[in-house]
């Protein structure tokens, strides 16, 4: 089932527009940005990737634009729009509402979306119901499309069935099922894979794409794994210490960075440095937030960094022609000399 | 080259009944899970081993065994050419013991939070009576990390130095061989890369042998010398390196590589594989992997392939030629697109 209606309307306006967000912690020792100053666009039928190590600030994002911020993180500033509509400021049972029907999620560890106590097909068909102007007999026929079209076999058999009688892949598939059958507009996938094995994580991946394309669901897929951005995404977004520090189509981000700090992630796996005897490494580790240094968050890492770097302010995407938020970023060409 | 560590028939077999008052009001059979079934192979000295597989496929169970951990069920483990679960003679086991470390995946679950790192370091030789004078600032800056730090508990360090401190650990009894069981998983890609050379660079100045574990092919591929590859327990194939990458001849080696993600190829439409791993409770008869295999006939559902000798690799599957023949086909069938 395709929408164009829905489609022609997404392709004026983004699913999602993130403005300049900020989400604050106050902690004991000053408030800490987790996320700070990001802004970005999902178009419908797009798979936007966030990648970034741990502790960057991607799932943070991610809740935030659903508004499931933990307190006391908040939101400090900026804005988000669904659909060209703001909802970063609606009161907590509307924003429940459009996150039930506007967007699916789809987290790391299966078992939390899913209950335990009801059977997939009573979780899917009470989704639908709550969304859907559709009524049991077609809800539960509904469910059990949806079971199909992720790839659970015998779906009519197996809709009675509870979560714990499914394999990790599975549940992860029913998840899917789940997120996807209110027909919601965007998906949001908190590294849907990381907790499967690599010839499952490939069957979900191709069901994730195949799904946003026949669909033309927007998807915001966080990962901290390169390979399963390059595989999947078409634009990527990469974080560092809270920061939005390159953005742009995936294959140039990938093979030709602009960023000193996407550069070097690429350069230090071990693919890139195929024969030789050391890997390239990027010295330090990423500061805790609590600690960043002034100016450019990378630059006590950086092998670029000139005085500039070291001032605030920090640089911001547009520093680089709204790619890489670097003060002296490389050139379009440079890389690629990884190998 | 003699071997260093020489596995032979190992196999473990782990009871998983429910308690005993359950088995009787449910009437459920005793429960046996085989993590390891009949796994052989030989760690040369000075060369890097590595073993790759799935979640389950009994990588850590092996690791464990190794280093005396987890005892075997059946099957021997020598190392210097000494069975210790045999041997009489205790101060040899001691030593022996003592020549195998090891390294675990999680740096944060390893270290006992509430001892200063210089304790951390130098308890496995004072336990053994031995000098530890000096010798955990020694092995700090060793692993690249500052003397000054001994003083530190370990929630003052960050993951990747962590894993340094653990790798300093394993170095204080002067060891021969280091097991290490996903010891980078847990980093970032910028600091998986560090510590890597960190562990190549010890390897060199110490002349180590690693029984290095990880499910993670990119790093296999970089580190190891010998790559055996794991399914359910079995070995299915093991190969050097360069062999391996270049003409995997097991249909699950095959299998895991085509799904492996990989950096340099973009947004490509592969097939994925099907099915996941069986239930190794109760695995498939035959060959474990011919539910999901391809190129699975009749016997393989009847008849476990045994290791065989294939151009240099030991490969486990009764159609090994036919999975070769049928690799370098597809391979060609894409390069032309390229
Ligand atoms: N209550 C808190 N107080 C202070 N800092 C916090 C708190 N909760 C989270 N943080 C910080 O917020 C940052 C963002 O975390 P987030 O979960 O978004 O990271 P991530 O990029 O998703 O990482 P991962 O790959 O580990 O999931 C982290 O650096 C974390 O230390
Ligand atoms: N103490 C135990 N009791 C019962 N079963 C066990 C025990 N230890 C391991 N197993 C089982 O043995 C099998 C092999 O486990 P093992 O931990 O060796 O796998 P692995 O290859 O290291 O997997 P992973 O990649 O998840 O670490 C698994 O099915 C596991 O559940
Ligand atoms: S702004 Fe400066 S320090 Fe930051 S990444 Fe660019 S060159 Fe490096
Ligand atoms: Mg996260
Ligand atoms: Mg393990």
């Amino acid at each position: 089932m395709t929408r164009e209606g829905r489609q022609g309307r997404a392709n004026a306006t983004p699913v999602l527009s993130v403005r300049d967000l900020i989400v604050e912690i106050p902690t004991r020792a000053g408030t800490v940005r987790p996320t700070d100053g990001v802004s970005y666009d999902i178009r419908a039928g797009e798979i936007l990737g966030v990648v970034g190590e741990s502790g960057a600030g991607k799932s943070m994002t991610g809740n935030a634009v659903i508004g499931l911020l933990d307190p006391p993180a908040r939101i400090a500033g900026g804005e988000i729009l669904l659909n060209g509509e703001r909802i970063d400021n609606l009161s907590r049972d509307k924003l429940r509402k459009v996150r039930g029907r506007k967007i699916g999620m789809i987290f790391q560890d299966p078992l939390t979306s899913l209950n335990p106590l009801l059977t997939i097909g009573d979780q899917l068909t009470e989704t639908i119901l709550e969304h859907l102007p559709v009524g049991q007999p077609e809800a539960q026929e509904r469910a059990i499309a949806a079971l199909e079209e992720v790839g659970i076999p015998a779906a009519r058999a197996r809709i009675d069935s509870y979560p714990h009688e499914f394999s990790g892949g599975m549940r992860q598939r029913v998840v899917i099922a789940l997120a996807l059958c209110a027909e919601p507009d965007l998906v949001i996938a908190d590294e849907p894979t990381t907790a499967l094995d690599v010839s499952v994580q490939a069957q979900i991946i191709a069901l994730l794409k195949r799904l946003c394309r026949e669909k033309g669901v927007a998807v915001m897929l966080v990962t901290h794994d390169m390979g399963v951005i390059a595989e999947a995404a078409d634009r990527v977004a990469v974080m560092y210490a809270g920061r939005l520090v390159e953005l742009g189509p995936v294959r140039e981000v990938l093979t030709r960075a602009r960023h000193p700090y996407t550069a070097g992630l690429m350069a230090s796996t071990p693919l890139a440095s195929l024969g030789h005897r050391r890997l390239r490494q990027i010295p330090g580790a990423m500061p805790r937030l609590n600690a960043l240094p002034p100016g450019c968050p990378f630059n006590p890492r950086c092998e670029r960094a000139e005085d500039k770097c070291r001032q605030p302010p920090a640089p911001g995407l547009e520093a680089c022609e709204g790619r890489a938020a670097c003060w002296f970023p490389l050139t379009p060409d440079a890389e690629e000399s990884a190998a | 080259m003699t071997s260093l560590i020489s596995v032979r028939g190992l196999t473990r077999v782990f009871d998983v009944s429910k308690p005993w008052l359950n088995r009787v009001i449910e009437r459920l059979p005793r429960a046996f899970l085989t993590a390891v079934s009949d796994v052989s192979f030989e760690v040369p000295e000075k060369s890097v081993y590595a073993l790759v597989g799935e979640s389950g496929s009994g990588k850590s169970t092996i690791g464990k065994i190794v280093v005396g951990l987890v005892p075997p069920t059946e099957g021997t483990v020598e190392i210097e050419g000494v069975d210790l679960s045999r041997e009489t003679d205790a101060a040899k086991v001691d030593r022996i013991r003592s020549d195998v470390q090891m390294i675990f995946q999680d740096p944060y679950a390893s270290l006992n939070p509430r001892w200063r790192v210089r304790e951390i370091i130098a308890e496995p030789v004072k336990s053994r009576g031995g000098d530890t004078e000096g010798l955990a600032e020694r092995l700090l800056e060793q692993v690249g990390l500052s003397g000054a730090d001994a003083a530190k508990f370990p929630h003052e360090f960050s993951g990747g130095q962590r894993q340094r401190i653990c790798i300093a650990r394993a170095l204080a009894s002067n060891p021969r061989v280091i097991v290490c069981d996903e010891p980078t998983s847990a980093l970032d890609v910028s600091v998986q890369a560090q510590v890597l050379n960190l562990m190549s660079d010890l390897r060199e100045e110490l002349g180590l042998t690693y029984l290095f574990i990880s499910h993670d092919l990119t790093v296999v591929q970089h580190m190891a010398d010998v790559i055996g590859v794991l399914y359910l327990g079995r070995l299915v194939e093991e190969a050097p390196r360069d062999t391996l990458f270049a003409e995997p001849k097991h249909p699950y080696t095959q299998m895991l590589f085509a799904a492996a993600p990989r950096t340099d190829v973009f947004g490509r439409e592969v097939d994925p594989p099907k099915g996941e791993i069986p239930d190794p409770i109760n695995p498939p008869t035959g060959c474990a992997f011919h539910p999901r295999c391809p190129l699975a006939v009749e016997r393989c559902s009847r008849e476990r392939p045994e290791m065989r000798s294939v151009d240099g690799t030991r490969v486990a599957c009764h159609r090994a030629e036919e999975a070769v023949r049928r690799f370098h086909a597809e391979k060609a069938e894409d390069a032309p697109a390229e």
